[in-house]
């Protein structure tokens, strides 16, 4: 009985913290696909409910008027023909009023007109003389708003915001980042596991320092470096090939020591029989340690893929801050000072720089995880 | 757009067809230069002498130039003007011990270090423990994980969201003041609470850690034999003593593990604050700081002098990894 009451808590609690873990995210995917007008007032947990909401609109004026048996009228839609499933419930012409008609009843106006309000939205203003105002009368009204959910903020941020093409950029400057890394990386990493050097002792404890120096030490100097370097060759300071090569200097550490620990934990005994039949480290390495290393390269790339895709320090230094250039957490960043009150936008650009890195960690997950394990815990 | 797209692949490309050019013809050239398939045996020792530094050339260009250079380069820099052409000595570090905001950062960081890997170790060890014994506790790790592949500024717009506040009677759409009004409090503006805002931020960190202190710790637990637990629970201790008693001292290496490395992650992480206050209403650290003197202060000389407090601090854990490590390979 004991045992039951532990387990039940154990179900409860964990499943109060799934709960926590996943809202948040939640909360932006819901948002992002919800009608504009409704993300703004009503919170994103209310998405499927219909909801009240308190509008108002303007009667057609003296121009809009005809006349049918002796009496002027003014007809037309208090929501412009665009209901999109609304449905008028009370009406009136004052704020203190306007909770007290239902629709489809005729409420008489201080100057004797009287105005008929339906629930799809279509009035009819009658009046016995002939109108002579230039505006509209001013309805209010509560109106049944069903949820609505479009694709249309995607639209936006997408064409107008500029996150359609900082997607393309990311992409080009992560796949390049990832790529070349790996096979620089791979060839210390062999000599670092099984070749006899002076110094090797001294260049693993070197590599292990630099996994953790932060990359704000790296910044400046290189930022001056390229400042100086790239105008030589007729480049501009801030270009993807910067960034290429900066990305490729960050990642090697973990690159290295991620590939080192892997290779060193293969079989000694394979590289031992094939240095006995007088095969080259070169070959060795080609044809045996590459291969072998597969579950450790995959590793490393889904880790310094997310890394490059995620990262905003990088890509602000060392790239402009154009339409050519800016990545998806740059305009991110940009969207969050120049339309942070516009969750449309902000939740479905947000859902789309992360939707990528879902997709991978998702479909990879298993070798991300063999990879935290190698990198963190020591020993391979 | 296209030519950019090209211009992507041919990197590719190009740097892949770079490494086996180089890797290829070194080894050609070694192969040729130092004697055919019949070398006699000083050539052999010749060639293994060098074959491994050819190995490691490319890496270790890349290592110096970006990580090792810049952190003698920033040193150096720090010493220097906002230009960083004129020698100024230690003003920078003397300016930065009398900025309030340097100050504050320094306080908020410690904050920082002290909440988000405890915070985040101790969560990620209790739901590793707790899903390893239900029948979906992979399902609720997968999930607790997901944030990891978030980006820090898209964590930062999700969590944005939950602390949004409308003021006046509105009706609140951020869910953190949803539920305060629900449970009958104010609403708040929570990201401009001093002091208590640092939390807030810290909260959108550790949920993006926890993660990671889960998966490791995970695999720590599954190590410790079942005899082990099995004994325990034959004397009668229950699963909290098992817990305190067996399972934390067993795995605590690891548990270190995870602490330091969150420590460093917490010291680099900028993108938070910066997304979330720009260090407005104290909530500064020095990443940021660091980042706000490099981009907008153009100042050289101060960031410089930020990025080595910054340093400073990680050292530490570094040196402690760097013993860990040559331990190992004396043993292996």
């Amino acid at each position: 009985m004991r045992m039951d009451m532990s387990r039940i808590f154990t179900h409860i609690i964990l499943l109060v913290l799934v709960v926590l873990w996943t809202l948040p995210t939640l909360g932006l995917l819901v948002s992002s696909v919800r009608d504009k007008d409704q993300l703004s007032v009503s919170g994103w947990w209310s998405a499927l409910t219909t909801t009240e909401r308190t509008d108002q609109a303007r009667t057609g004026a003296a121009d809009m008027q005809v006349q049918e048996n002796g009496q002027f009228v003014i007809a037309g839609d208090l929501f412009d023909g665009d209901a999109a499933g609304r449905q008028i419930q009370f009406f009136g012409v004052t704020n203190n009023t306007f909770g007290d008609n239902k629709a489809g009843d005729t409420i008489t106006l201080r100057d004797g007109t009287a105005l008929t309000v339906n629930a799809d939205g279509s009035y009819r203003w009658v009046s016995e003389e002939q109108f002579d105002t230039n505006r509209g009368q001013r309805v209010l009204y509560v109106a049944a708003t069903p949820p609505r959910f479009t694709l249309e903020n995607y639209e936006e941020v997408l064409e107008s915001e500029g996150i359609g093409r900082s997607f393309i950029n990311s992409f080009t400057v992560t796949i390049p980042a990832t790529i070349i890394p790996i096979l620089i990386a791979a060839f210390a990493a062999y000599a670092l596991a099984w070749m006899q050097f002076p110094g090797r002792g001294v260049l693993v404890a070197v590599v292990v320092g630099l996994l953790v120096v932060p990359l704000q030490m790296s910044l400046i100097p290189i930022l001056r470096l390229y400042n100086g370097v790239m105008p030589l060759f007729g480049a501009e300071s801030k270009s993807y090939l910067g960034i290429w090569l900066a990305h490729t200097g960050f990642g090697l550490p973990l690159a290295i020591y991620l590939l080192r620990n892997y290779m060193a934990s293969l079989p000694k005994e394979i590289m031992e029989s094939a240095r006995m039949d007088g095969a080259s480290h070169f070959h060795i390495f080609t044809t045996m340690v590459l291969p072998l290393s597969f579950p450790a390269l995959a590793s490393f790339a889904i880790f310094q893929f997310l890394w490059v895709w995620n990262d905003l320090l990088v890509a602000t230094v060392f790239l402009g801050n154009n339409d050519r250039q800016l990545v998806l957490t740059g305009r991110l960043r940009e969207l969050i000072g120049s339309r942070g009150d516009n969750w449309e936008i902000l939740t479905s650009g947000a859902f789309i720089s992360i939707i990528v890195p879902l997709v991978v960690f998702f479909a990879l997950q298993r070798y991300f995880v063999r990879g935290l394990l190698a990198g963190s815990v020591k020993g391979g | 757009m296209i030519a950019q797209i090209l211009s992507a692949t041919q990197t590719v490309i190009l740097g892949v067809a770079a490494c086996v050019i180089y890797f290829w013809g070194t080894n050609w050239v070694l192969d040729r230069l130092l004697g055919g398939a019949n070398a006699s045996v000083a050539h052999e020792s010749r060639r293994a002498a060098i074959r491994p530094w050819v190995f490691l050339a490319p890496a270790l260009f890349f290592l110096s130039l970006y990580l090792i250079y810049p952190v003698f380069a920033t040193l150096w820099l720090s010493f220097f003007d906002a230009a960083g052409t004129e020698f100024v000595g230690f003003s920078n570090f003397l300016w930065a011990l009398g900025d309030p905001n340097f100050q504050q950062s320094v306080f908020n960081n410690l904050l920082w270090l002290i909440v988000v890997p405890s915070c985040a170790t101790a969560f990620g060890l209790v739901i590793a423990v707790m899903a390893d014994k239900l029948w979906w506790g992979n399902i609720a790790k997968s999930l607790i994980f997901m944030p990891m592949a978030i980006s820090f500024i898209g964590a930062s717009v999700i969590w944005k969201f939950v602390y949004d506040y409308r003021s006046g009677d509105s009706e609140q759409i951020g869910i953190l003041n949803a539920v305060i009004q629900g449970l009958g409090f104010e609403p708040q503006v929570w990201i401009q609470i001093p002091f208590w805002n640092n939390f807030f931020l810290m909260a959108i960190l550790v949920w993006i850690q926890t993660g990671f202190a889960m998966v490791i710790l995970s695999a720590a637990l599954r190590g410790i034999p079942e005899e082990t637990l099995e004994a325990a629970r034959i004397d009668g201790a229950n699963d909290v003593q098992i817990f305190f008693n067996i399972m934390v001292p067993q795995i605590f290496p690891t548990i270190l593990v995870v602490w330091t490395t969150i420590t460093i992650l917490v010291l680099k992480v900028f993108d938070i604050v910066l997304a979330m206050t720009n260090g407005q209403w104290d909530t500064q650290v020095l990443a940021n700081l660091m980042f706000d003197w490099m981009v907008r202060g153009v100042d050289f000389g101060r960031s410089s002098t930020i990025a080595l407090v910054i340093m400073i601090a990680v050292l530490p854990i570094m040196i402690w990894n760097i013993r860990q490590a040559n331990q190992e390979e004396g043993t292996r």
